[in-house]
């Protein structure tokens, strides 16, 4: 029965002379987001409001779900509009309404009225009590509380008169696109994409990298990061993901530095090589899953270790996590169940037994010096070799 | 940056996921245990039958009719081959239907003589799985041991033997290892024991490998699957003796005397029973060509320090074993690593069964011969096909002694 849908948006409202700009990207995402949904939308901007029109027969389901997966979209309201046509066709679609929506009309209620539209005969707040009147008349089981109402029934006189009165919760946070964009270390665990949410939430573009060992990581680790990278991408939209060989840099790494160390060196070069085409790429920053004591690569002493590497700011939206928190995140925006496949990914592969915890900078940087013959070379060649997966 | 590929969110024929095989020097397959590649006169049938015989052997019209002849072909080529009646084979959606009928159907339609059930530990999770369920339903379940090649002791069968045993189920080939149980004796020694205890054989791995003949070696039901033998997948056999009082798992309009209801699945059943012709066609020259492949193939792993080849009985060479099937543990490799650094260079082998591979777990069959940690995580499969050739067998020996000495350098620590 509905057909329409206005979007509330919160705090983009607030953001001044740059309103528009903020509106611009959301209804862009709401576009992009509306393309995999079956049926023709029309999406308009007017006096603070966003509307989502149908223009044919739609999925009502796959509709909402779509505009739920859009970042600066705080409430989703169901509308049906009709004519403007005088205060009688008002009334009696008022009532169907009330019929078609609540089986159970045993509920307070209060009717608000904004009219816009000033060529309307009546006042706002007449219409609220003629409406309210006639309500109370034909569905005696409901009635009337100003202060805390079940259920507020909204009309909006413009052109057309919208009525609704469900807010169906939006995600929240800001349209993406006006925050600039950053790098995300897509691993195929379960904090990176929560991670890469998180940030895109905040309105940013996500790039991702992922750092792939053949033969030690297979084809179906890296088909599970392409599903995460798709998964984030339904409210992120399109991410350009980079999968880096990193065989030969962990192999030389294991080679010639010592095992307990492993781990945080590889950290670094990870680091490093995300960086370097986050700069290429234009990103403003890095993100990553890491959380203060996580595992041995999250203490402070090594996020110290991992972090001079880089000039760029890391962004660590899941550091003050505990584990369970982030899983419910994950949960909630569906990754879950995928980044618990079972495939190994590099940074387990060769781990020590007893990585250190509390990396001594001085030693880690003498200790990266054994590196210096080849790797250079080898992070070229990474570079290099560098395949970029657009996943939309 | 080396390529770009745009992964939209869905795709026909699943082009959004990976998985396209490139190739490397040769393409070598070595996993025919998991599947094989169907004949393609096997393929022909099943499209001709698909497009232009597509009807319903149930329909009364002559569509149905012109349809009915290949079930009736089948069921007469699997007839021969076993050396059964025609009345006796039964077609299901593959090995693991038929286990599943051939355990449960027989359980459950015999439960007032007994509730004790006798099977071995190495059998397929087809089986396993299906009696963790009987005895979860009631029933008592013996799982026999093995010897370090993979062989159950008839003596240990005896003894698991009791009046109420209502049924027995032994695998003819194991899946991982290749080994062979002692069927014809088991079969003998049950009759012996116990004349209405019915004797299942799970043939999945041995059917086409083996000449299998149930009523002169005591086998009640024998199970058999389409697509080990270059038949399409999603399709089985279920050869079920006409004195077997079993009752169906699935109902519905009553097809094949009502044990499986479920319109049949002809392209399939005529392309498997195609295949199978074609494999015992000329059994005995292919079955001594794959193995002196298979002794080729050992003689050449055995040259690579510290691995073993599971399975092989002292004294017995390869003839003891599956013709199809080297199990080879490699310390110091874990097995998945093998698998990719193989799988790089065009060879696609198994990392124990493939069946388990999703579930990254100890494989029930290596514990059970005794294998300890090391080789557990380092054992994989090579198995061959009338398609495997000599070339490839060489080209696989090659990378293997090319890359193992590399891969064992970086071990885990």
């Amino acid at each position: 029965m509905f057909t329409a849908f206005l979007i509330k948006y919160a705090e983009i409202a607030i953001k001044g002379k740059n309103r528009h700009l903020f509106e611009d990207a959301l209804i862009h995402q709401i576009k992009y987001a509306l393309k995999k949904v079956e049926g023709k939308f029309c999406i308009s901007k007017t006096q603070g409001r966003i509307f989502v029109e149908a223009q044919s027969e739609f999925d009502y389901d796959e509709t909402i779900d779509a505009l739920q997966h859009v970042f600066g979209i705080v409430g989703i309201c169901p509308m049906i509009y009709v004519e403007n046509e005088g205060f009688e066709k008002l009334k009696e679609t008022v009532v169907k309404y009330i019929a078609d929506v609540y089986p159970d009309r045993t509920m307070t209620f209060k009717v608000h009225c904004r009219r816009a539209n000033k060529s309307f005969p009546m006042e706002s707040m007449e219409v609220n009590a003629k409406l309210g009147e006639v309500l109370l008349d034909t569905y005696p089981e409901m009635s009337v509380d100003v202060h805390e109402p079940k259920m507020t029934l909204n009309v909006e006189i413009r052109e057309k008169i919208y009525i609704y009165s469900e807010i169906i919760p939006g995600p929240g946070g800001m349209p993406v696109g006006t925050g600039g964009k950053a790098m995300l270390l897509l691993s195929g665990g379960i904090d990176s994409p929560v991670a890469g949410y998180m940030i895109a939430k905040r309105g940013v573009k996500i790039d991702a990298v992922y750092f792939h060992a053949p033969p030690y990581t297979s084809e179906r680790a890296k088909q599970k990061v392409v599903d995460l990278a798709r998964l984030v991408s339904r409210y992120t939209g399109p991410i350009y993901l980079h999968v880096i060989n990193f065989t030969d840099i962990q192999l030389y790494i294991y080679e010639k530095c010592p095992h307990e160390e492993l781990t945080i060196i590889m950290r670094r070069y990870m680091m490093r090589i995300a960086e370097h085409i986050a700069k290429q790429t234009g990103s403003l920053g890095l993100i990553t899953g890491e959380s203060i004591g996580q595992v041995a690569s999250q203490t402070m002493n090594s996020l110290i270790a991992t972090n001079e590497v880089c000039e760029l700011p890391v962004y660590r939206p899941l550091i003050g996590f505990d584990k369970e928190e982030i899983v419910t995140v994950s949960k909630k925006i569906d990754t879950f169940e995928t980044s618990i496949l079972p495939f190994e990914d590099c940074c387990t592969i060769f781990v020590a037994k007893h990585p250190v915890t509390k990396p001594n900078l001085n030693v880690i940087r003498r200790h990266e010096h054994n590196l210096d013959e080849k790797i250079e070379e080898l992070v070229q060649t990474a570079l290099d070799t560098d395949e970029l997966i657009i996943v939309e | 940056m080396r390529k770009c590929r745009t992964i939209p969110a869905t795709g026909g024929d699943g082009a959004h996921l990976f998985g396209k095989v490139r190739l490397f020097g040769m393409e070598v397959y070595l996993d025919n245990s998991a599947t094989t590649r169907v004949f393609p006169e096997a393929a022909a049938l099943a499209a001709r039958i698909m497009c232009e015989e597509y009807g319903n052997p149930s329909s009364l019209h002559l569509k149905g009719v012109e349809a009915e002849k290949y079930l009736r072909y089948a069921k007469e080529t699997f007839a021969k081959i076993l050396k059964v009646n025609e009345k006796e084979i039964f077609f299901t959606s593959g090995g693991t239907e038929s286990d599943n009928l051939a355990l449960i159907g027989c359980a459950m339609a015999n439960c007032r003589r007994g509730k004790k059930i006798i099977t071995t530990q190495i059998e397929h999770p087809a089986v396993l799985k299906t009696c963790a369920y009987l005895e979860s339903q009631g029933f008592e379940v013996t799982y026999l041991p093995v010897n370090g090649y993979g062989q159950i002791s008839l003596e240990d069968l005896k003894e698991a033997m009791t009046p109420e045993t209502i049924l027995v189920s032994i695998m003819h080939t194991n899946n991982e290892i290749g080994s062979l149980q002692p069927i014809a004796e088991a079969g003998a020694l049950i009759k012996r024991l116990n004349p209405a205890t019915l004797l299942h054989v799970d043939a999945v791995q041995g059917f086409g490998k083996a000449k299998i003949f149930p009523k002169k070696m005591g086998i009640d039901l024998l199970s058999v699957s389409s697509h080990k033998i270059h038949g399409p997948k999603g399709v089985g056999v279920l050869y079920v003796n006409e004195k077997v009082k079993i009752q169906p798992i699935l109902f519905g309009g009553g097809q094949q005397m009502n044990l499986r209801s479920g319109t049949d699945n002809v392209p399939g059943v005529a392309a498997m029973a195609k295949a199978a012709e074609l494999i015992y066609e000329h059994f005995d020259e292919d079955i001594e060509r794959l193995c002196a492949l298979k002794e080729y193939f050992c003689e050449g792993v055995s040259k690579i320090e510290n691995v073993k080849i599971n399975g092989l009985i002292p004294g017995e060479g390869v003839r003891g074993t599956a013709p199809h099937i080297v199990s080879v543990s490699i310390p110091g490799v874990r097995a998945e690593v093998m698998l990719h650094t193989l799988e790089e260079r065009g060879v696609f082998v198994s990392a124990g069964s493939a069946c388990s591979s999703h579930k990254p777990q100890p494989s029930a069959t290596l514990k059970a011969i005794g294998a300890d940690k090391a080789m557990l995580e380092s054992t994989i499969r090579f198995s061959f096909s009338v398609y495997t050739t000599k070339e490839e067998l060489d080209y696989t020996l090659r990378e293997m002694y090319d890359k193992i000495p590399i891969l064992r350098r970086y071990a885990r620590r």
